[in-house]
């Protein structure tokens, strides 16, 4: 289960995932012992800032042209600063959407990844803000 | 050295604005345990002048009139809030002290530079969307003051060395001073003392023999003499209490017996999650002396164990065992507690009589802990419970978990 790995949770320990298990052999120690301890923890690659780093669900397919589809979940850090083409949870008149961050000839854009969408130019009055950026997506391609 | 007070800004309600960004310039109110009374509210909720604690019901029409969003606590969001923020600040500080959920002194770092106070609203304002505001001063006493001032000033932080320390001790009014209570406030205007100034006017002995050791470590702290010390590590609880009242009156024995059972069961955990172990159990019951057309009864019992222990059967058994004593028939039940006392350090010779008593018990134990941390409060219970909802706490505008549970992450439309 994906889910277990990436748990935002502050106060979880890291959920680990062994690189290899070797069968122990009584009375013959493996000569790789020395390096059991080694393994994979998905927090540590997905979370940078854990106080800043926030879980969202999405629903939608306005962004699938950059890998986001509906059902999936977005690991978001608040901490980062927005660059050119960022992927942001952006508020736009009172209401989150996720869209891709342009600038362009000194005007800023919200850009869908799916041409079905129409291109949001940003305006004062939208009470526009940048929540978060989008780091990562997780898709689940098998049921839990 | 400096010190900092930083709190955050009607905490609750900023919480629940983090992830409503409609609700962002609209008033929100946040309800008491059981959704009795209002213990929070957002700064335009304030602005229509509802004071904190009001019973719900009476401000229902302002409500609809101003349509204010309301809620029920939502402790696990809080809590999760509240950690981040703390985190942030430990990295600005050279020490840190949680005050409260929402409150924390810090003591700066040496090289800190003028713009210490930005920085850290800057900071835990972009990464959590918690607005905070900042005291400084040169004693825990004064940067609590500051921060006092710092909630007013449109900056949103005040730095006590920075100004004229007369005029501030002198606006400063004697009861807004953190230590001095309502009792010694009166008892200081009946001297003729207002203000903070006059305080520290006043010598260092009169102030110990009337205010005790306590009152004259605050007048030195506001002369500028650090005298109160950081506590780091909370102390260890002197009673552990866990309490509610029934959203709807209790009458059978079966049902108290299962909510004893319940508030056992979380006043043990929090014994065990301190290390400590209890020898009294106190349990008592109350109708509801609001309802004037009711019968009245109240009444408590306590047990002592043969041994101490934080074992929940343990202090379950002694709970019930309390209640079969207080229980009478015929009352409409408003409130149970169940209360630990006599609570002492988890001894290794109180460990070794359980383990000759039973060893399983301890295992036992620190499995139910470990899969309750796992999967969440109340996956595995010790005594099997019928319908559990009946009293629970009311929390009818209780918003998602959306910090700690997969199910409630927020839903981001595309």
């Amino acid at each position: 289960m994906i889910s277990t790995f990436i748990s935002p949770l502050p106060d979880s320990k890291p959920c680990t995932v062994p690189l290899f298990c070797d069968l122990i052999k009584a009375g013959f120690p493996s000569p790789a012992d020395d390096y059991s301890d080694s393994s994979l923890d998905f927090n540590e690659y997905m979370i940078k800032n854990k106080s800043a780093t926030f879980v969202v669900r999405v629903q939608g397919d306005s962004m699938i042209g950059a890998g986001i589809n509906t059902g999936d979940l977005l690991v978001v850090d608040r901490s980062i600063k927005p660059a050119n083409r960022s992927i942001i949870v952006a508020i736009i008149e009172g209401e989150f959407t996720v869209k891709r961050l342009i600038k362009e000839l000194g005007k800023y854009y919200l850009y869908p990844e799916n041409s079905d969408y129409p291109v949001v130019e940003i305006k004062e009055e939208m009470g526009f803000q940048v929540w978060g950026v989008v780091t990562h997506a997780v898709h689940r391609f098998v049921k839990s | 050295m400096r010190y900092a007070l930083v709190d955050c800004n009607t905490f609750y309600a900023s919480c629940e604005k983090v992830f409503r960004p409609d609700l962002r310039h609209k008033p929100v109110i946040v309800l008491s345990n059981n959704d009795g009374c209002v213990v929070a509210m957002s700064r335009e909720a304030k602005a229509l002048g509802i004071p904190r604690g009001i019973p719900l019901f009476k401000v229902e029409p302002l409500i609809r009139k101003h349509n204010i969003e309301v809620f029920s606590s939502n402790y696990t969001l809080y809590h999760d809030l509240s950690k981040r923020v703390m985190d942030i600040l430990r990295t600005f500080a050279a020490e840190l002290e949680i005050y409260s959920i929402d409150e924390a002194f810090l003591v700066l770092k040496g090289e800190d530079r003028d713009d210490f106070a930005e920085q850290i609203r800057g900071t835990v304002m972009t990464w959590t969307g918690i607005p905070v505001s900042v005291g400084i001063g040169p004693t825990k006493t004064l940067a609590k003051a500051a921060n006092k001032i710092a909630k007013d000033n449109p900056q949103g932080y005040y730095d006590f060395s920075s100004e004229n320390s007369r005029e501030f001790l002198t606006k400063l009014d004697i009861g807004d001073i953190w230590g001095i209570g309502r009792q010694y406030k009166a008892f200081l205007n009946r001297k003729g003392i207002f203000t903070a100034l006059q305080l520290t006017e006043q010598s260092d002995s009169w102030i110990k023999k009337n205010l005790t050791m306590v009152g004259l470590r605050t007048k030195w702290e506001l002369e500028g003499r650090p005298s109160i010390d950081m506590e780091m590590a909370p102390p260890p609880k002197k009673g552990i209490l866990s309490s509610k009242s029934f959203s709807y009156p209790v009458t059978d024995f079966i049902d108290l017996r299962e909510a004893a059972a319940d508030y056992g069961t979380t006043a043990s955990g929090k014994l065990r999650r301190q290390g400590s172990v209890c020898r009294y159990v106190n349990i008592s019951v109350s109708t509801n002396n609001f309802r004037k057309t009711d019968r009245q009864y109240s009444n408590a019992a306590t047990i002592e164990l043969a041994v101490p222990s934080s074992y929940p059967p343990d202090i379950i058994c002694a709970a019930q065992k309390g209640l079969e004593r207080i229980y009478r028939k015929g009352y409409k039940y408003k409130k149970i507690t169940v209360y630990l006392t006599g609570i002492e350090e988890e001894q290794r010779g109180q460990l070794d009589l359980f383990l000759k008593e039973d060893p399983r018990k301890y295992q036992v134990m620190k499995s139910i802990d470990k899969i309750n941390k796992k999967y969440g409060r109340n996956t595995l219970n010790c005594m099997s419970k019928r319908d559990t909802s009946r009293w629970q706490m009311k929390r009818e505008k209780l918003s998602p978990l959306y910090t700690t549970n997969w199910k409630d992450l927020p839903l981001i439309p595309l």
